[in-house]
């Protein structure tokens, strides 16, 4: 045995073995600190996007932004009707659209395990989940601006609706699924219809679930800009009703943002700072709630 | 014997309850009004396209006019911008992505990866209106003073592949967009790549490990020939997003009706020309209907990009 390591072949091979290792414990230190540093960029764009956002906003915050509505550049406005504007088709765009996202989930977990129009709906709905939003704009345009001859809030609300749908549907059907069958089977086992099963008990099993899922659609449809371009249109005025084009936060943003006047654009700012705020900070609370949900 | 007497027509009844056969044709009903809603998308779009394409037939795909005043209208510098931009995103995001995946799953200690994984994914819910201001009033101040001017004086002048860093730096352009754009789909491609990543039995990797493999070495011959097929899947999902993606790209691209070749210049994406033609259109014009029309062409593409991913990601991801 050590008459071959000592042999100057051997030696060689070793030093070549040794050289070898350098390399490949070298790569994987570049690899290592490559991959920390991916993390370090992708970190800090969201870092960099928050405090511009802060910087930007907190200036423009005051107590009028909240109580006034937006006026013409110079006369100090404020947010008051975008805020409100946002917050009604935020809401009812969800109450339309997650009775109808529940229902489908329910079907998928409940009734169409393996079936064939179960896999099609299950598929399309996962392409809805990432179809453009500026499409639905489009089509909601389509069916329910341009036939009945105006902007609406309520068509800005369908089209909110449209998105929250699958957001819903995939959520429900993954909470469903976590319920063990044993939980149905002792309540069908109990003689209870299956709608009572699902209602009373698979719901209840799986409300933070759901809730979550709901949360997550508001706090996505609460920044959406482009399908409202077609639909709600934006609204300089005070405006409740919902025949008529309605104010967002988002689109008077998108307005404001582009706008040659300086009190527009901090106004912008700060709408925007209290959209970002508000919408992760609805994320977050999801996340918590899915947390003690699982 | 008597319980079994009383209790058997009871799940008959159950059987036979009004309310179950409601609540299942309510449930069917929905499920197909999913479907339902798909073929309307893709209907009235087309058929709000018919005037454009029955004006200008295939013709309208490969010409770049848009032109207003003569009313001659083309889709292919917009899916020219589309395409470009969404794949230049891809180029930057996906080695990012790949890198938060891998330090998220093999790298990070335990209590530092759910923070950081949340914090990750947290840049999928801020709103595409605010990356619009952030890479109009952050991004493209620093493209124009410092990268693009740097970049144009140092390889503006190579051959073969300067003419792709030419032009004024505004910094504005393709680049911008397709950088704000990779910023918006690395929360989807990395959050993606975690879970596939994490999917990767624990014995593979211990095998390798127990013959001397560095965590490099673990990542480059198990765990990615393992998950091939999905990386490339949760790839897909973040083209579909960048496709489809309109005020964020709106505020950086410039805007112009032109195909340049330079990676610095201006130009639009069917979502961007879409927002931006669209409170210019006269209800029944021709523009109008050019412009369902590119939207119908932006949801073929994206649906089948999004299709393919999900037929990737289908089998690794039970979802």
């Amino acid at each position: 045995m050590s008459a071959t390591t000592f042999s100057p072949g051997a030696a060689r091979e070793a030093n070549a073995s040794r050289a070898l290792g350098r390399r490949r414990y070298r790569t994987n230190a570049i690899v290592k600190v490559l991959c920390v540093l991916a993390t370090i960029i992708g970190l800090a764009f969201l870092a960099s996007i928050l405090f511009t956002l802060l910087w930007r906003g907190v200036g423009g915050l005051a107590l009028s932004v909240f109580t006034t509505s937006t006026l013409p550049p110079g006369s100090h406005g404020g947010l008051l009707n975008a805020i409100i504007g946002s917050l009604i088709q935020t809401l009812l765009g969800a109450a339309i659209g997650t009775p109808i996202g529940l229902m489908v989930g329910t079907y998928l977990a409940e009734y169409a395990q393996g079936s064939a129009v179960g896999n099609a709906v299950r598929f399309v709905s996962d392409i809805l989940l990432s179809a453009p939003s500026i499409l639905i704009g489009l089509f909601v345009y389509q069916l329910a601006v341009s036939p009945f001859g105006g902007f609406s809030g309520i068509a800005g609300c369908l089209a909110l609706a449209v998105i929250v749908i699958p957001i819903v549907v995939r959520t429900t059907e993954d909470m469903l699924r976590l319920i063990p069958s044993t939980l149905r089977e002792a309540v069908i086992g109990l003689g209870a219809p299956k709608w009572k099963m699902i209602v009373l008990i698979c719901y209840r099993a799986a409300k933070q679930g759901i809730a979550t899922g709901i949360l997550l659609a508001v706090a996505r449809i609460a920044g959406e800009t482009a399908p409202l371009l077609f639909t709600s249109l934006g609204n300089l005025n005070w405006s409740l009703s919902l025949d008529k084009p309605m104010a967002s936060l988002p689109v008077t943003i998108y307005q404001y943002a582009g706008s040659a006047f300086e009190d527009w654009v901090q106004l912008a700012w700060v709408g925007a700072l209290l959209i970002t705020f508000g919408v992760l900070a609805i994320n977050i609370a999801a996340r918590l709630l899915l947390r003690r949900a699982k | 014997m008597q319980q079994a007497v009383a209790a058997n027509p009871r799940p008959s009844r159950a059987r036979s309850s009004p309310g179950d056969a409601i609540f299942a044709a309510l449930a069917k009903a929905s499920g197909l009004l999913v479907l339902l809603l798909l073929g309307a998308i893709i209907v009235v779009l087309f058929l709000g396209g018919m005037k454009a394409f029955r004006a200008f037939g295939p013709g309208f795909l490969i010409s770049d006019d848009w032109d207003p005043v003569q009313e001659v209208y083309g889709a292919a510098v917009p899916i020219f911008g589309t395409v470009v931009t969404a794949v230049l995103a891809l180029a930057i995001a996906v080695p990012l992505a790949f890198g938060i995946a891998f330090y998220l799953t093999e790298l990070a200690p335990t209590w530092f990866r759910r923070p950081v994984s949340t914090a990750i994914e947290l840049l999928a819910a801020v709103p595409s209106i605010i990356y619009g201001m952030w890479g109009f009033f952050v991004v493209v101040p620093i493209m124009a003073e410092y990268v693009q001017p740097t970049v144009i004086d140092n390889l503006g002048d190579l051959p073969l592949i300067g003419f792709l860093f030419q032009g004024p730096p505004f910094g504005t352009g393709i680049l911008t967009a397709a950088l704000i754009l990779a910023v918006m789909v690395i929360p989807f491609i990395a959050a993606t790549m975690r879970d596939v990543f994490e999917t990767v039995p624990a014995v593979f990797k211990e095998s390798a490990y127990g013959l001397g493999c560095t965590t490099w070495e673990v990542m480059r011959s198990i765990v990615i020939p393992y998950t091939r097929v999905s990386v490339v899947g949760g790839i897909m999902l973040g083209l579909g997003r960048a496709l489809g993606e309109t005020m964020a790209v709106t505020f950086v691209i410039g805007n112009t009706n032109r195909i340049t070749s330079s990676l610095f210049g201006p130009g639009n994406t069917i979502a961007s020309l879409v927002a931006l033609e669209f409170p210019e259109s006269q209800a029944g014009s021709l523009k109008l209907s050019s412009l369902l029309a590119l939207g119908f062409i932006l949801f073929v593409i994206s649906f089948i990009v999004l299709a393919i991913s999900r037929m990737l990601l289908r089998p690794r991801l039970k979802t």
